[in-house]
């Protein structure tokens, strides 16, 4: 009896049944569309943040100081410790590995180039920074490849022409860079040849940064160690790495903690932790976070992911005014029948439990679709603002899953106390 | 013609008569109304809130003088003035000197009040205050004075002796360099600001105006924005923006097609009271303004109310995640109003033409 009258019910009003299925779809979706947006906007945005540039800088433990200002050094680094191109590839090996998304090597020092077509009126003592980095290296790690270098750690650097290759060949005109101010002191276009130690350098393009670069001639790597006879060295390192943002364990000192603790910060993704396993890859080079970059990330973050998380509220008090006002629509037009029942001798309990069913049904099949909708919806907002699809962890599921009941008992609640507590007399004379 | 009162008296017991349905509808309108004005409010104030919060990251703009020469000493008057409370202003003179035994090493002149606001990711013992006690970066640290004794640096043979207040980590460049104020500065090398990092906050249009601004103001120096900062920045908001926009309008459409399902329903329900009406000679255009005008009516109520409410949840918004309360947009109010109302009005015209077309004979009857 009590099924037929559940079934009754859905048979017989299909259009009002449609409408609160409807409605409870379209809650759900928004709920879980913003779930699921608001917890992977955390990370989505941390990748955004790497358009901030390197977050920890590694350098030989034993280099001595820098002297520069405003980005110019002043003083010729010929001497000095290094770090070894060889060794970079561990990094990827690290606890962190996966969490490094690039990385570029640095060398510079002084040259002397003699310029193209102006030999007769060329100053004699032209003094230039000549920078050796990976522009886009493909890097070898057991048997994974990966690609980094500025282009993607420095995204505002700026090339007008064709970015060089980063494997120069023996003979011919290698292919640099030449920094914008540089070039334009010297009326240096794409296409000009320099001559800087026995070498053919072509500049393939022309670089503005805002920086000190934009004074400098940039090279690939190999080339620049070649040029100052310093097979392998690499004097510093910046890496851009996905970490978390910072807060109490991150601040902490590793060699005080206990055991649990000191696990539970390595394996952390902290700036602190992966710079502190880069140390142990490379023991004899000191790596840090830099400050400016990886500190204001964690507010900036938390800021985002809170506001993201407020408005999931609101999108949660929207859906379950959604439902319930679904709820209310379905027993309204059945007060008549409600009233009949409890007339005949249906308790309390009857006339909830019969709402509860109906209500249930519809939750379950109003629910699923939302849910399928919404994962749609969550991955559709993804796609279009950050271009990469959502990443939903399996997690998730029952997180939403409960969410979505609560929303609907929640929602329910109002519309199943009305219908309990309505008197039959009133109803069935027709007066409310 | 007593037509009017009448209309009024109508709507009037409607509302009181059928309590339940009446509020659960200004409920349902109240409740969308105020979600939306909440999210407007946010959306329209997050952009000044973010942008002020993207100034932790530290100069977006430098000033600097050319080649060798220095900034006008009235300069950090002009800026603060231009800058008028929007931003902060350091400038900085550099010098490089040496230690008595000949490592080189560079000195940088600030007044520190002015370099703690900027540079909120400097991690620092301690900040100087004595005269010629200094900041000093703990890569200069490691090399100039490991133990943390006072130590002589001698620039163009003049020798200063400073003593050590506190240790900069910043993982940059400042590591490498000595912090001193700006008076000891000056007074020890002679030499003015060349410098001068300026953390502005506004929209790229707004940094671009103020740059060409200063380019006026200071014909002699050059002036950067600091692409790292401006460009990364630009991203970053835009994707915040476009996500908390995309958000804001699946949820404002979810409350407002609820409400659509709602006012439907609610007159549909009423086909009775139409009937009747009719049957006692009301003509199509008297139900029609009827049930309209309560629609309406309801609409501008729900609106209002819901406008309160959502002035205040975006200001507690505003406070648990920015510390700072947004103040209520007027300008949201007509949106919302018209908003309301147009929807009501909307879910009012839909039923009544369906009933229209049937006659009351057959609603009385019960069929």
């Amino acid at each position: 009896m009590f099924f037929r009258l559940v079934y009754q019910s859905f048979y017989r009003q299909r259009r009002s049944k449609l409408l609160a299925g409807m409605a409870i779809v379209f809650g759900v979706a928004v709920a879980t569309a913003m779930i699921a947006v608001a917890t992977d906007i955390g990370d989505k945005m941390n990748r955004e943040l790497r358009a901030y540039g390197p977050n920890i800088v590694v350098y030989p433990r034993e280099e001595t100081l820098d002297v520069e200002i405003g980005g110019v050094n002043l003083k010729p680094v010929t001497s000095g410790a290094f770090l070894k191109e060889s060794d970079l590839p561990k990094l990827k090996g690290i606890f962190w590995g996966h969490s490094i998304k690039d990385f570029a090597p640095f060398l510079s020092f002084k040259v002397n180039p003699a310029l193209p077509d102006t030999a007769s009126s060329a100053p004699s003592e032209l003094s230039v920074e000549l920078i050796g980095t990976y522009f886009s290296k493909t890097i070898h790690y057991s048997k994974e490849t990966f690609i980094t270098g500025v282009k993607n750690t420095y995204p505002w650097w700026n090339v007008e022409g064709a970015w060089p290759s980063d494997e120069p060949s023996a003979d011919q005109p290698v292919d640099v860079l030449a920094g914008k101010q540089f070039a334009d002191d010297h009326h240096l276009k794409s296409g000009a040849i320099l001559r800087v130690g026995g070498r053919l350098l072509k500049l393939s393009g022309i670089l503005s940064t805002g920086r000190a670069e934009d004074r400098a001639i940039i090279a690939p790597l190999a080339l620049v160690q070649q040029i100052a006879h310093r097979p392998d060295a690499v004097r510093r390192l910046y890496v851009s790495a996905l970490t978390k943002p910072e807060d109490a364990l991150a601040r902490r000192n590793p060699k005080t903690m206990s055991a649990v603790m000191y696990d539970r910060w390595y394996c952390s993704p902290y700036a602190n932790s992966i710079a502190f396993q880069i140390n142990e890859a490379l023991p004899y080079a000191h790596a840090e976070q830099i400050r400016q970059v990886a500190q204001n990330e964690g507010s900036v973050l938390s800021r985002i992911m809170g506001l993201m998380w407020l408005v999931t509220m609101a999108a949660l008090v929207a859906a379950v005014l959604a439902v319930s006002a679904a709820m209310m629509n379905t027993l309204m037009a059945r007060r008549r029948e409600i009233g009949l029942m409890k007339a005949l001798g249906a308790t309390r309990t009857l006339v909830a439990a019969l709402f509860f069913a109906e209500g249930a049904t519809l939750a379950v099949v109003g629910g699923g679709v939302g849910f399928a909708l919404g994962i749609l919806l969550a991955q559709r907002i993804s796609l279009r603002i950050f271009g990469s699809s959502l990443h939903v962890e399996a997690a998730l599921l029952p997180v939403v899953l409960l969410v979505s009941f609560l929303i609907l008992l929640l929602g329910s609640a109002f519309a199943l106390r009305r219908a309990v507590h309505l008197d039959p007399t009133v109803v069935l004379r027709g007066d409310v | 013609m007593r037509r009017a009162p009448m209309l009024l008296r109508i709507m009037l017991r409607s509302a009181t008569v059928r309590r339940g349905r009446t509020l659960i509808t200004l409920m349902a309108i109240a409740v969308a109304a105020a979600v939306s004005t909440a999210l407007l409010n946010l959306y329209v104030d997050m952009q000044v809130k973010l942008h002020r919060e993207f100034r932790s990251y530290g100069a977006n703009v430098v000033l600097s003088a050319k080649d060798g020469a220095s900034l006008p000493p009235d300069a950090i008057a002009t800026l603060d003035r231009e800058l008028a409370g929007r931003g902060a202003a350091l400038p900085v003179s550099y010098a490089a000197v040496r230690t008595p035994a000949g490592l080189p090493v560079v000195v940088a002149g600030v007044d520190m009040a002015r370099a703690r606001k900027l540079n909120t990711w400097w991690s620092v013992t301690e900040w100087p205050s004595l005269p010629n006690s200094v900041l000093i970066g703990a890569r200069a640290a490691a090399a100039l004075s490991p133990k943390g004794d006072p130590f002589d640096l001698v620039f163009d043979g003049r020798v200063l002796h400073v003593s050590i207040a506190g240790i900069l980590q910043t993982g940059g460049p400042e590591d490498s360099r000595v912090y001193i104020s700006q008076t000891d500065f000056a007074s020890w090398t002679g030499l003015q600001p060349s410098v001068m990092e300026i953390a502005v906050a506004g929209s790229p249009e707004e940094i671009n105006g103020f740059i060409s601004r200063l380019a006026a103001l200071f014909p002699s120096a050059d002036v950067q924005p600091v692409r790292q900062i401006v460009e990364a920045e630009a991203r970053v908001f835009d994707k915040t923006r476009s996500a908390l926009l995309a958000s804001v309008a699946l949820i404002v459409v979810t409350a407002f097609l609820c409400v659509l399902a709602t006012l439907t329903s609610t007159v549909l329900d009423r086909r009775k009271d139409f009937a009747v009406m009719k049957a006692l000679g009301a003509s199509q255009r008297m139900a029609n303004l009827l049930f309209a005008g309560e629609s309406a009516f309801l609409g501008a109520a729900g609106a209002l109310l819901g406008y309160i409410a959502g002035i205040g949840v975006a200001s507690l918004i505003g406070r648990i995640n920015f510390q700072a309360g947004i103040e209520p947009r007027w300008s949201v109010f007509p949106a919302i109003l018209m908003g309301s109302i147009a929807l009501t009005l909307l879910t009012a015209v839909i039923p009544i033409t369906m009933l229209n077309r049937i006659q009351p004979a057959v609603i009385l009857k019960g069929e």
